[in-house]
């Protein structure tokens, strides 16, 4: 009897300390690449003017070009691909867990498509740019979800219908973007396409507020609510018996998702994969230690500033997208990781 | 007990194998109104004639038979390899979200085709084709690969997570070139709407005998697949080989999806939502599921082409577009009526 409550003890101890590990490493690969987004660039600061700069509000010692370049240039876009990458992440675990479907992430079950559609049509059709457009996808995501939501319901609402009928949903969405491709003049299409591929090169403080005070109404909800997702793990009739609220934690956890998809593609379009991959790579890490919904955010931010930083400077005066560079790196990692787990025969 | 069990059986197969016969008739149907209707009129005297007595120099022969007839038998060919690769795919990987654009088939063949138009300035049809066929093929290779390191080989969950992260890296790829290059993006954005117009006999010819194979090798995973249905596990102890199973299933989705791909370009929805819908029709034995997606999906296809021709004149709007835009509605209406059989 004891040998058994020692073993189970034991094997507490050992997830909770590579929560611990998992978690610090991931923390301190995203502040190594933060201090790099804002020391790399064109403009050459050296590391104590990156410092200055970040503390001149502090001590009044101003420099005023080098101060523009590392607070209203880099500074912004970094925080803004730390947050937007979070969300995407934040997003995508909360989906893939409550549908429990490795494949349901807002790019795939038509939140992410109604976002895109929503803003295409203000780009083709009513020749809208930058606030308008944001505004558009944000309008455009709650409003599919909240069809997807009301046509799923049936005397409650079940994981399996969701999925179906999200991507339904999905399949109209992206009818609409295709057919508004072929119909629009090419200027037209190249500039949509460019808001569909998703850019940081264009942040700005402006941008960060929106999303921010999001996250910080956000955040707390979605740790309390997360609780009740081990329940919810087992299937719903063990939750409802476990005593969980199933129905309510489900809906405030899918809006809370919902919100993190569309105030992050109304900041920076729907970048590709990063809400898709860094759940499976969170939980690969963790390797059942866990939910993984703090490890996730944190590979979204690093997937997203990693990737921005490659965008910016893998190819000279160039900049890429970096929805072009988030597709291949988080692909890169997951399938690192399938790899490296298959080797050592762990099962998921 | 079992008397009672083997009638009832006996009677619902009997039902099902009526249903069957009647999309059997209906696809005839859809066929028939695919080469009657057109922007332009041609009476059914004509086209008789022009299929049983060719003339070169009429113009409403030549319609019939370089136009109506090649786009009906691309409709009717892609219709059967999208539905069956999409049944086969779910099956196999045990996930209703896997269809041939998930899993990296509709994107790998996007990348070779751009690669194409960009780099190589391809803007034939017919070449599409096969560099549609060489990416696809590409892609599912290597997510199998991926898939199926280590000991426990190729599971539904590796397969489904393998095939995502290709099409992420694939996508990326795409639009980097299509950011770069106008002229490619103006060339990709029509054949990457999904479309049946202009695809003459020799497209037919040529990925006709590929998506043969397909659907044979397909329509025999179905004990397979039935295996599969039951888990791993229930599967391995009946005495199946499940990697090969999975392996076969695999190849025969490849290579209809691929050759679907390279015909029409990517269609997503019709893979993706057909088997349900003949999975609520069925129940879920495969060896119904099967035929019956492979008779629905070009009934879809080809009916959602004959309206994409008379909704707009005097244009025309892709099939891609059409199938979605009128299949969804339908699909979700389904979708909340039935109390569909899970996967």
């Amino acid at each position: 009897m004891s040998d058994a409550v020692l073993t189970v003890r034991h094997i507490r101890q050992n997830l909770a300390s590579r929560r611990r590990v998992v978690s610090l490493g991931l923390t301190l690969a995203l502040l190594v690449t933060f201090a790099l987004a804002l020391y790399l660039g064109d403009y050459a600061v050296p590391p104590s003017g990156v410092i200055q700069s970040l503390l001149s509000p502090l001590t009044g010692m101003a420099n005023k070009g080098v101060d523009f370049i590392v607070l209203n240039v880099r500074l912004p876009r970094a925080t803004l691909a730390v947050l937007t990458g979070a969300s995407f992440a934040l997003s995508g675990i909360i989906f893939q867990t409550l549908l429990r479907n490795p494949l349901a992430s807002p790019d795939i079950i038509g939140i992410s498509h109604g976002a895109s559609a929503a803003a295409v049509v203000c780009i083709v059709l009513f020749g809208m740019t930058g606030f308008g457009v944001s505004l558009g996808a944000l309008a455009g995501a709650v409003l599919t979800a909240l069809i997807i939501y009301v046509l799923s319901w049936r005397n409650g609402v079940t994981a399996y219908r969701v999925v179906l009928i999200g991507i339904g949903m999905a399949a109209i969405m992206m009818a609409v973007v295709s057919y508004l491709f072929t119909r629009a003049r090419l200027v037209e299409v190249q500039q949509a396409l460019a808001w569909l591929v998703g850019s940081l090169n264009a942040a700005n403080r402006a941008d960060i507020i929106p999303l921010a005070i999001a996250m910080l109404v956000l955040l707390p909800i979605t740790m309390a609510l997360s609780r009740v997702l081990d329940a919810l793990q087992l299937g719903d009739d063990t939750a409802s018996a476990l005593g969980a609220r199933v129905e309510t934690a489900r809906l405030g956890l899918m809006l809370a998702g919902v919100a993190y998809a569309a105030f992050a593609t109304a900041a920076v379009g729907p970048v590709a994969f990063v809400a898709f991959v860094s759940g499976p790579i969170a939980r690969n890490l963790l390797n059942g230690a866990g939910k993984g919904f703090v490890q996730a955010a944190l590979v979204g931010a690093l997937v997203m500033l990693g990737s921005d930083l490659v965008a910016q400077h893998v190819i000279p005066a160039v900049q890429l997208p970096v929805g072009v560079v988030t597709g291949l790196l988080g692909a890169a990692f997951l399938i690192w990781l399938l790899i490296v787990s298959n080797r050592a025969g762990r099962v998921n | 007990m079992t008397e009672t069990a083997i009638p009832t059986r006996k009677s619902q197969g009997a039902v099902l194998a009526l249903g069957l016969i009647g999309l059997a008739v209906a696809v005839v149907a859809v066929s028939f109104f695919s080469v009657t209707v057109g922007a332009r009129p041609v009476s059914l005297d004509t086209i008789w004639q022009a299929l049983t007595a060719f003339d070169a120099n009429s113009t409403d022969h030549r319609i019939i038979w370089d136009l109506r007839l090649p786009r009906t038998l691309v409709g009717l060919m892609v219709g059967a390899s999208l539905g069956l690769a999409g049944a086969v795919l779910q099956g196999a990987t045990r996930n209703p979200l896997a269809d041939p654009s998930i899993l990296g088939i509709h994107s790998g063949a996007a990348v070779f085709v751009v690669l194409g138009v960009a780099v190589f300035g391809i803007t034939q049809l017919s070449a599409y084709v096969w560099l549609a066929f060489a990416g696809a093929g590409a892609a599912m290779l290597v997510v199998y690969a991926i898939a199926s390191l280590g000991r426990e080989g190729a599971t539904p969950i590796k397969l489904a997570l393998a095939g995502a992260a290709m099409t992420a890296a694939m996508q990326s790829i795409t639009s980097a070139i299509l950011l770069t290059s106008p002229r490619t993006l103006d060339e990709i954005r029509f054949w990457q709407v999904g479309s049946l117009v202009g695809r003459g006999m020799d497209v037919v010819t040529q990925v006709a005998p590929f998506l043969a194979v397909g659907i044979v090798l397909a329509l025999f995973t179905a004990r397979m697949l039935d295996g599969l249905s039951m888990g791993e596990d229930v599967a391995r102890s009946l005495g199946q080989n499940v990697n090969r199973s999975r392996a076969v299933a695999g190849l025969a989705a490849v290579v209809l999806a691929g050759g679907a791909t390279a015909a029409a370009g990517p269609i997503a929805f019709v893979g993706l939502t057909v088997p349900h819908v003949a999975r609520a029709i069925t129940g879920p034995n495969y060896r119904w599921i099967l035929p019956y997606s492979m008779l629905l999906a070009p009934i879809l296809l080809l009916g959602a082409d004959i309206i994409g021709r008379i909704i707009a004149p005097p244009g025309e709007v892709q099939v891609g577009i059409v199938t979605a835009v009128i299949g969804a509605p339908f699909f979700i209406a389904l979708v909340r009526r039935r109390k569909l059989a899970s996967l």
